[in-house]
């Protein structure tokens, strides 16, 4: 898989999602480092629920996932990863598009993180596994 | 389900209080709960609290919506109260506007249009 390419900034928090309850806790931790650049509430809240759904979907679609909070205090962004190593996305352009699911979402997840944050990435390859990568300025 | 949501019968409407860290599977679980309780408690209404809620996602809008659904089959009309503004922006931008689901502003308005029968 092609990788994203390393960050800047200082790794935050580190969070493994094998089940439920750990995307809870990895979205609280991406609202500690919104928190900690003293984000304003519409903007934390729209990077931690676009948290939410990309950690969510590692959960289901990717069989677990590794979320990795970095803070860049000098651009005042939090970056959030989320690396599976699941069955992958095979067609990207339709996982994207608003209003598709494959899963049991309402189809406006993956489509619907990208619009609530300041930076969208993702790579995907068929048998490896997806990395999306999300930022917010705080 | 651990206590990631509470439900209290005061006088004859069903008040659901959720929980910040509830979770996928607890939240599934309260739409069973909360509609054996309803028809178990002859509730009027059901008026389901957010308040505590940091963020509502795509998954948990969705049910929100499914237990207005269910209220409605029971003849329980639901009202969500709570809801912090930065989360209703982020669920507009989201597109999920959740035309079927009732709002009030706080818990005393969702109870007065439940007995005026609104």
């Amino acid at each position: 898989m092609n990788r994203l390419p390393r960050l800047r900034g200082q790794l935050f928090e580190r969070h493994e999602i094998t089940v439920e309850k750990d995307i809870v806790r990895a979205r609280q931790a991406v609202g500690r480092a919104m928190d900690g650049l003293g984000a304003k509430a519409i903007r934390k809240t729209r990077l931690v629920t676009a948290a939410s759904e990309i950690f969510r979907n590692g959960l289901n679609y990717g069989g677990g996932a590794v979320a990795l909070i970095h803070c860049d205090a000098g651009n005042r962004m939090v970056w959030v990863d989320c690396i599976d190593d699941g069955p992958g996305i095979e067609d990207m352009a339709l996982a994207l598009r608003d209003g598709y699911t494959s899963g049991t979402g309402l189809g406006r997840g993956l489509g619907g993180a990208k619009r609530l944050v300041d930076e969208f990435d993702i790579v995907s390859e068929p048998g490896v596994g997806t990395h999306v990568r999300l930022a917010g300025r705080a | 389900m651990s206590q990631a949501a509470g439900l209290f019968l005061v006088d004859e409407i069903m008040l659901v209080a959720i929980d910040e860290n509830i979770d996928d599977g607890d939240i599934v679980a309260l739409q069973d709960r909360l509609a054996e309780e309803v028809h178990a408690n002859d509730a009027q209404g059901i008026v389901i609290d957010i308040s505590a809620l940091e963020i509502v996602d795509t998954f948990v809008g969705r049910i929100i919506a499914q237990l207005a659904g269910i209220g409605v089959l029971l003849d329980a009309p639901t009202y969500l109260v709570g809801m912090r503004p930065a989360v209703a922006m982020t669920l507009v931008e989201l597109g999920m506007t959740l035309p079927s689901v009732r709002t009030a502003r706080n818990l005393q308005h969702a109870v007065s249009r439940l007995r005026s029968g609104r």
